[in-house]
């Protein structure tokens, strides 16, 4: 009997064991699942997604486990249509599985909470007008694991304009348009997305950032660059019938290139600039099955300084 | 099977059965029995749910390569839009409902649901949704294209100018399915408060009466915000007015507050009768009593409450400020505890038990490790820095298919095994119920687990054409889907093949306790001769008590 209880105690602990140690290789794994880390708020995100799927994995791998044993060792013999132990309840068991997720749901929101004021990404400033107890303020600091050169100040705010379906970005100091997003790395960046027609969402997945843009209100939008590199930016909340072709490319370069890119691009003509929607919208569609269904026409392709 | 022999005894009085749908015809008739409006309800929305697997299909067959070669784009739009809107309005609620009117009277020893009347012309404007929705692809202009938020503006743009368009008839059918729901809720929470058998307590309900209970508690507090942003909405596209028009200067996003204030707490509308079910099964067979049934009952109105006060989370990124989004982030995680009380209770309930893995335990066991799959992703999206980052991918898509596909549907299947020789008086084909449960269990996590590291690569939902590197997964979350189309083949053919000729059932194939199984299979039409006296708590397997009083056990 005794024999019996140091066993069944040895096999809650392998198992234990086991499940651990699986969850945290699964935690590191889960950095390789993301998109490279081109933003300071990039690494805080994808280090809280690695917590996440760790404690995921393991109260997952805990339960299924639990489950599959049951499954393998607990099944009914043939013929034996006798019940099992009518065990109704346990008053402490009830009361621990009940803290334990108590507890972690405030570790959880604890750690996010930490993550989202270090990102201090801002948001749509005309409704943030009350002073609110859960100090926004820090939206200028640095984000924990930004570079030391990063400087906390924005570059000169870049208007962002969203419409059906193209993306124009306007340097308002040069006086330059673009349907290339431009950034310089290592700087704290400052948008000001606005929208002509229907909601859209402004999203580089390399970033982590994402925030939607709403007609009517002026919505500031803060992060830093940190990896030179092109990346996508992709319209996420559905604008409509060519809502997939609205993309574009963000390049982010050294301060030193992008000045070089400012000024260059000051010295160009106003051009028409490629659209998939204007396109697509004018040739007869090659798909196998066509309906004409009628469809918002796309706007007119912008005319940029710099088509991209 | 021990209870075999007693099959004459329970119901001595055996011209009652005769009264029991045996006509077919019955099935297309504006009955008031709440047995063959269940049925009726059940039926209706497999049919419905075969048709959204369609568009399901073509989605996928779109998303097979990075281009958008196989439908036009607007079709592409039509069939997310459709997809959504018919496998929640047409599928997971008329069916769940369909369910709940077929057993909560029986569970609580009722003879009818409280208001039989409007009952049956609750069901019978599901198939008045259906048609309404499907007659919108023949309008100009084909079905509603703004997905099944209908976000404005996009909702609002009426490419053909005509007044009758898809959006518009999708806004009268959601708002009719709206009316029907109230409807069904009224009928549902008078039946359980009023008319439970002498001695049934709250606390001597069976779990699946208290998962509807608290439901149909959502669906009071709930609809009428989701029916007034549908009406209104429907007034802007229509009459000219401006409450959700940017251009007139009205505010979108007061619809998103309308839409989510109703459509987050319906996915628990959903859930909730999903957990009950899985209340109901575990204890047959594992043959053991459920465990912490107290905590588990209080759990399920504890979800409701919670259900209130968690709507924002569909909106972090649309303009809502910090401090907003860390509140609503705090409530819904808080979700998470009666959830994880469920499901500590259920895995404690199969844990020394006596398993028998007949078709239904399959699927319940199943669907449950989805579903606690399905927890922690929902943990991880609840957590604003997360959202920000996956909000609008497939890590959502694949996140609420394993709780709509993962747990409700295959909890669903579960239930419709488990009840069928209740139901039909037929017992089904045990290989083939298993043949189907593989097949969807296989294809379920194919074709939804891979849409996790879309959605973490940054795909997004709802686009006809993607980036080249996506493609690999998409195969495969393709094939899954066609293999979870085709898992459907089995069990058609088995509950067709089965009801026409299966074994005659027995009043109690599982030996499970519930007022239910004491009458014959399928029940009569006043479903008790005599009104049981309920003498102990539901779910005493392992204990020889009786459950009633007056009827035999």
């Amino acid at each position: 009997m005794k024999i019996q209880k140091i066993l069944n105690i040895l096999t809650l602990l392998t198992g234990a064991i086991a499940v651990t140690v699986t969850s945290l290789w699964i935690g590191k794994q889960a950095y390789s699942w993301l998109p490279p880390q081109a933003a300071a708020e990039s690494l805080l995100i994808d280090d809280l997604i690695s917590f996440l799927v760790t404690l995921g994995s393991f109260i997952f791998l805990g339960v299924t486990s639990t489950l599959m044993y049951s499954v393998i060792f607990h099944r009914a013999i043939k013929d034996d249509f006798t019940d099992g132990p009518a065990i109704e309840g346990n008053i402490t068991l009830e009361v621990v599985w009940t803290a334990i997720p108590v507890l972690l749901v405030l570790w959880i929101a604890g750690y996010s909470y930490q993550v989202y004021e270090q990102m201090g990404i801002q948001g749509p400033s005309e409704i943030v007008h009350l002073h609110n107890p859960l100090g926004m303020e820090s939206a200028y600091a640095e984000p924990k694991d930004a570079p030391a050169n990063t400087l906390a100040e924005p570059v000169e705010k870049i208007d962002v304009l969203a419409k059906q379906w193209a993306w124009v970005f306007h340097y308002p100091e040069r006086d330059i348009t673009s349907t290339e997003l431009h950034l310089p790395s290592d700087r704290r960046i400052r948008l000001a997305l606005k929208s002509q027609d229907v909601l859209h969402g402004f999203y580089i997945p390399a970033f982590r950032l994402k925030q939607d843009i709403i007609p009517n209100h002026a919505i500031d939008f803060e992060f830093t660059p940190i990896r030179p590199g092109k990346y996508r930016l992709t319209d996420s909340q559905y604008s409509g019938t060519y809502f997939a072709t609205m993309q574009a490319n963000v390049v982010v370069e050294s301060p030193e290139d992008y000045q070089q890119w400012l000024a260059q691009a000051a010295t160009q003509k106003p051009s028409v600039a490629k659209n998939q929607a204007a396109s697509e919208y004018a040739q007869t569609s090659n798909q196998s099955v066509q309906t004409g269904w009628v469809t918002v026409p796309p706007a007119a392709p912008p005319l940029v300084n710099s088509p991209g | 099977m021990t209870n075999v022999p007693i099959e004459g005894i329970l119901l001595p009085d055996e011209k009652h059965n005769h009264e029991s749908p045996s006509n077919w015809k019955e099935y297309f008739s504006f009955s008031t029995d709440h047995k063959v409006i269940g049925i009726q309800y059940l039926v209706t929305s497999f049919f419905f749910f075969l048709v959204g697997g369609i568009f399901a299909m073509v989605m996928r067959g779109e998303l097979m390569t990075p281009e958008s070669d196989l439908v036009d784009r607007t079709v592409y739009n039509g069939m997310f839009t459709m997809h959504g809107t018919v496998m929640l309005f047409l599928w997971t609620f008329p069916s769940l409902v369909g369910f709940a009117n077929y057993l909560v009277p029986l569970m609580i020893g009722a003879r009818d649901m409280a208001f039989p009347r409007l009952n049956a012309v609750a069901f019978w404007m599901v198939p008045v949704v259906g048609i309404i929705m499907m007659g919108s692809f023949f309008v100009p202009g084909g079905p509603a294209q703004a997905g099944w938020w209908s976000y404005p503006p996009v909702s609002l743009q009426n490419p053909t100018g005509n007044l009758i368009n898809g959006q518009v008839l999708w806004l009268l059918a959601v708002a009719i399915s709206g009316v029907s729901s109230i409807m069904g809720a009224v009928n549902f929470v008078t039946t359980i408060v009023k008319m439970r058998a002498p001695g049934m307590g709250f606390f001597k309900m069976p779990l699946f009466v208290w998962a509807v209970f608290s439901a149909q508690i959502i669906q009071l507090f709930g609809l009428p915000a989701l029916t007034a942003g549908a009406v209104m909405l429907l007034l802007d596209l229509t009459a000219g007015t401006a409450f959700f028009d940017p251009a007139k200067g009205g505010n979108p996003v007061m619809f998103e507050h309308y839409f989510w204030f109703y459509s987050h707490p319906a996915v628990y509308v959903i859930i909730l009768p999903i957990f009950g079910i899985f209340s109901e099964i575990f204890p047959v067979y594992s043959r053991k009593p459920l465990f912490g049934y107290k905590v588990v009952a209080v759990s399920s109105i504890l979800i409701a409450v919670v259900s209130g006060i968690v709507w924002v989370h569909h909106m972090y990124v649309s303009g809502t400020p910090g401090w907003m989004r860390l509140i609503f982030m705090l409530t819904t995680m808080f979700v998470s505890v009666p959830t994880g009380i469920k499901v500590f209770a259920w895995v404690a309930t199969i844990w020394g038990g006596k398993l028998r893995l007949n078709t239904p335990m399959l699927f319940a066991l199943g669907a449950l490790i989805m579903f606690v799959f399905a927890g922690i992703t929902g943990i991880m999206l609840s957590s604003v820095p997360v959202d920000v980052h996956v909000n609008n991918t497939y890590f959502v898509v694949g996140h609420f298919h394993y709780v709509l596909y993962g747990t409700v549907t295959m909890g669903l299947y579960a239930a419709i095994y488990h009840w069928f020789p209740k139901m039909t008086g037929r017992m089904y084909s045990e290989s083939w119920g298993k043949i189907h449960f593989w097949l969807a269990f296989i294809g379920t996590n194919l074709n939804f687990l891979p849409m996790h590291p879309l959605g973490l690569q940054g795909m997004l939902r709802r686009v006809a054409s993607y980036a080249p590197e996506y493609q690999y997964w998409n195969i495969i979350a393709s094939l899954g889907g066609f293999l979870l189309g085709m898992s459907t083949l089995p069990f058609i053919f088995n509950m067709v093949i089965s009801w026409m000729q299966g074994e005659k059932a027995p009043a109690n194939p599982w030996r499970a306790i519930g007022l239910e199984w004491l009458v014959s299979s399928p029940p009569p039409v006043e479903n008790f001769e005599e009104i049981p006296i309920i003498v102990s708590e539901p779910y005493g397997y392992g204990k020889s008590e009786p459950l009633t009083a007056n009827l035999p056990e």
